[in-house]
């Protein structure tokens, strides 16, 4: 395999003094602080990464990406999308299912993990879909899905919810015996008829069509207690709303197997933006509100929200370049996710490093079931991490991003921590701003 | 005044000139056989109709043509529009081709806005015609015409709003202008047509019609469309008309000065009792032959430059 690699000066999880860690054949062999000028002479071929200043966490894990391939590969593709991920420090990410064929059986699973093993920059997971097109009709096959080369863990109707509760409890019951989860993107369908935007003073003064936090916590309500009722797990995508954080609260106290994520963008981001209509902006779940945001760092922090997911999602110019109505919803969220992090959780002191790698990492990887990912960084274990510059800042600009499409809604924003190199099993897949293909 | 996309945050010093120069040209056209001015000749005003109007659009088409202007016409029925050219294309095409000025309807909220930021540093200026449930600017300036001419001033009077004020452009753009001429305004509909957080707007809400009559200055009811009607929003065509159709009994509880408009078209029977609309009361033709004056006002403004208007 590689030659040994070793990274100097590194702070693991930004705590204590710097260390050294040496990888050989994708694993942690040692770490120590004895590796001084002399000492590395005897490493055999060794390169040396200088990580002074630099904090290393392991290798962050995506639940909720969208690579548009196969489909919309004018979009995104499985390569592009994995070289936007390595940058943001992500190891593993998972691909929905809502492509063009849909992700519902085992040949388009299949092709999305060999795509993903050929790139070979991040470990691409794909959800499969709950039911058959995502019509939420009739379940899709699980069983042969999870029982595929790619091994399928979750499943999702991202983009739509499973809204018949009968189907929903059939499919939270059906998994368990996959060892998998279905991840619910709750939006019940008939308060979100013609929905544009957080329904609030000022989608109502802009003439857009309110979508309800009730919409949102209604659904989890409903899917956490059929959870606990057929003793399934259950993860809730995207959160957006402070009620889904209380609900999600009583559903824990109660011994539900839930856990829920939230996206970089809902922990900044406000229905602010809607003024003046660029739908770089329009998301689903829409831009809350301030006292949602605030909810929802707290409830990160804390642990009631489990993981940070980005929701990434490419789009095209024109369907991005037009009326607010017409606008697809989504936004890019890979290589912006742990800056937003940083900015929102660390920085305000509501986070530590060690709190970065529980969110980011180890918790999306405990839910996803991956065994490899998210692991402590210590000797023995696989060198999948990531090297942080918590002092560095740099300015978002859409064109420069690796994704094909550039609708970010953090265009211009000067944001703090820069990722500096991305590791997998002991692989550079980015060092210093730069894609290792 | 570069584009008009809203009333909202429109200054009272700008409406009032533009209401201004609408009676000023009512009064020069009064009485004229040849009812045109030389104002904007050579000037090309094209209006981009995304959805059906007759009014709106006639409304403004003679607004260009009494001011010599060049009046071209497009519809989403009639040009590249339905083979599915975007608004953004489209928008650039017109201005490429020589628009001084776009006057443009269209189903989504927010399309003037997109398309004034499209537009921006072309010098084609953007008339918002009707965006969606958002705004519509010259409609409210029209209402206000109609009730400088009926009421004298609109400061201090008390105005209802009636109807579906949840989906209606026209609701919106009159809060804001006649709230920032200093009006009282009463909205006044069943809780499922009113927008969340209406109370955060300059106006006050009631959901009983008889009892504010009697204290109105005017009366200003909203078209209910077909398609709330099947909706949920109420119960029946027959219990909105019992509790917020303007009949004749109700028309007796407004005083005496008292006026009663409608942007159109009426659902007569339903919103409007025939006898009503037809009433001595009633603006409703008023309000159109002032659309004429207030457009033309608008398209002076915008386009013959404001230190002319000033």
């Amino acid at each position: 395999m590689n030659s040994p690699l070793l990274i100097k000066a590194v702070r693991l999880y930004g705590e204590g003094d710097p260390v050294d860690v040496l990888v050989r054949d994708g694993v942690i062999v040692e770490i120590g602080q004895w590796l001084d000028a002399a000492s590395t002479q005897d490493l055999d071929g060794v390169r040396v990464l200088d990580a002074d200043g630099l904090v290393a966490l392991p290798g962050f894990v995506d639940l909720h990406t969208h690579l548009r391939e196969p489909g919309r590969e004018d979009t995104e593709t499985i390569a592009t999308g994995s070289a936007a991920a390595a940058l943001g420090g992500y190891t593993a990410v998972f691909a929905m299912a809502n492509t063009d064929p849909v992700a519902d059986n085992a040949v388009v699973v299949e092709h999305v993990w060999r795509r993903g093993r050929e790139v070979g920059l991040v470990d691409v997971h794909p959800v499969g879909a709950v039911t058959v097109g995502l019509k939420g009709e009739k379940l899709a096959e699980l069983g042969t899905m999870a029982a595929s080369k790619a091994g399928v863990r979750v499943f999702s109707d991202d983009g739509l919810c499973v809204a018949d509760p009968l189907i929903m409890r059939r499919a939270l019951e059906y998994t368990r015996s996959l060892d998998a989860v279905i991840a619910q993107h709750a939006e019940e369908p008939r308060l979100t008829v013609g929905a544009q935007a957080h329904e609030g003073e000022r989608a109502a003064r802009l003439g857009l069509a309110g979508w309800p936090a009730a919409a949102e916590e209604s659904i989890v309500a409903r899917d956490c207690l059929l959870a606990k009722q057929v003793d399934a797990r259950l993860h809730v995508c995207h959160v957006s709303t402070s009620g889904t954080v209380d609900v999600l609260r009583w559903a824990k106290a109660r011994g539900t197997k839930v856990s829920a994520e939230v996206t970089p963008h809902h922990l900044l981001l406000t229905d602010e933006r809607l003024e003046g209509y660029d739908p770089v902006n329009k998301v689903n779940p829409p831009l809350r509100t301030e006292s949602d945001v605030q909810v929802l760092r707290e409830a990160l922090a804390e642990g009631v929200l489990d993981c940070v997911a980005t929701d990434h999602a490419p789009h095209a110019v024109q369907d991005k370049d037009c009326e607010w109505s017409a606008a697809r919803p989504g936004m890019l969220g890979l290589q912006t996710a742990l800056s937003i992090v940083v900015k929102t959780l660390v920085r305000p002191g509501l986070l530590d490093w060690r709190g970065v790698a529980r969110v980011m990492s180890e918790r999306p990887a405990e839910i996803a079931g991956l065994p490899d990912q998210g692991r402590p960084l210590a000797v023995g274990e696989p060198a999948t991490l990531v090297l942080v510059d918590p002092r560095a800042h740099w300015v978002v600009r859409g064109a420069e991003l690796a994704s094909i499409s550039g609708n970010t809604p953090f265009e211009g924003m000067e944001l703090p921590a820069v990722v500096h190199t991305t590791m997998l099993r002991g692989r550079v897949t980015v060092t210093e701003g730069k894609v290792q293909s | 005044m570069k584009h008009l996309l809203s009333t909202d945050g429109l200054d009272p010093a700008t409406a009032t000139a533009v209401l201004d120069t609408a009676d000023t040209l009512k009064r020069t056209l009064l009485g004229r056989e040849v009812r045109k001015l030389p104002t904007l000749r050579g000037r090309t005003v094209v209006t981009l109709f995304y959805e059906n109007s007759t009014r709106t659009r006639v409304s403004f088409e003679v607004a260009g043509k009494w001011m010599s202007a060049d009046v071209i016409n497009v519809s989403a029925g009639g040009s590249s529009v339905n083979k599915g050219e975007s608004l953004r294309d489209t928008a650039l095409t017109l201005s490429a081709a020589g628009a001084d000025l776009v006057i443009v309807r269209h189903p989504a909220s927010g399309a003037a806005h997109r398309l004034a930021s499209w537009l921006e540093g072309t010098g084609t200026a953007v008339v918002n015609a009707g965006d969606g449930t958002h705004e519509h600017p010259t409609q409210a300036l029209l209402d206000a015409a109609t009730l400088r001419e009926r009421l004298g001033e609109i400061s201090g009077r008390r105005i209802a709003i009636v109807g579906d004020v949840l989906h209606s452009r026209v609701a919106r753009s009159n809060v804001h202008l006649l709230a920032a001429l200093g009006a009282e305004v009463v909205l006044v509909a069943p809780p499922t047509l009113l927008p969340t957080g209406v109370h955060s707007w300059p106006v006050t809400v009631s959901h009983d019609l008889d009892s504010e009559l009697p204290a109105l200055d005017a009366v200003m009811l909203l078209r209910v469309q077909a398609e709330r009607m099947h909706g949920g929003f109420f119960p029946s065509a027959r219990e909105y008309s019992i509790a917020y159709g303007l009949n004749e009994r109700r028309l007796a509880l407004l005083p005496e000065h008292a006026v009663v408009l409608h942007p159109g078209p009426m659902l007569r029977g339903m919103e409007i009792a025939s006898a009503v609309a037809d009433s001595p009361r009633a603006a409703i033709t008023d309000q159109v032959r002032n659309g004429v004056h207030v457009r033309m006002a608008v398209l002076y403004h915008l386009l013959a430059g404001e230190e002319e208007a000033a």
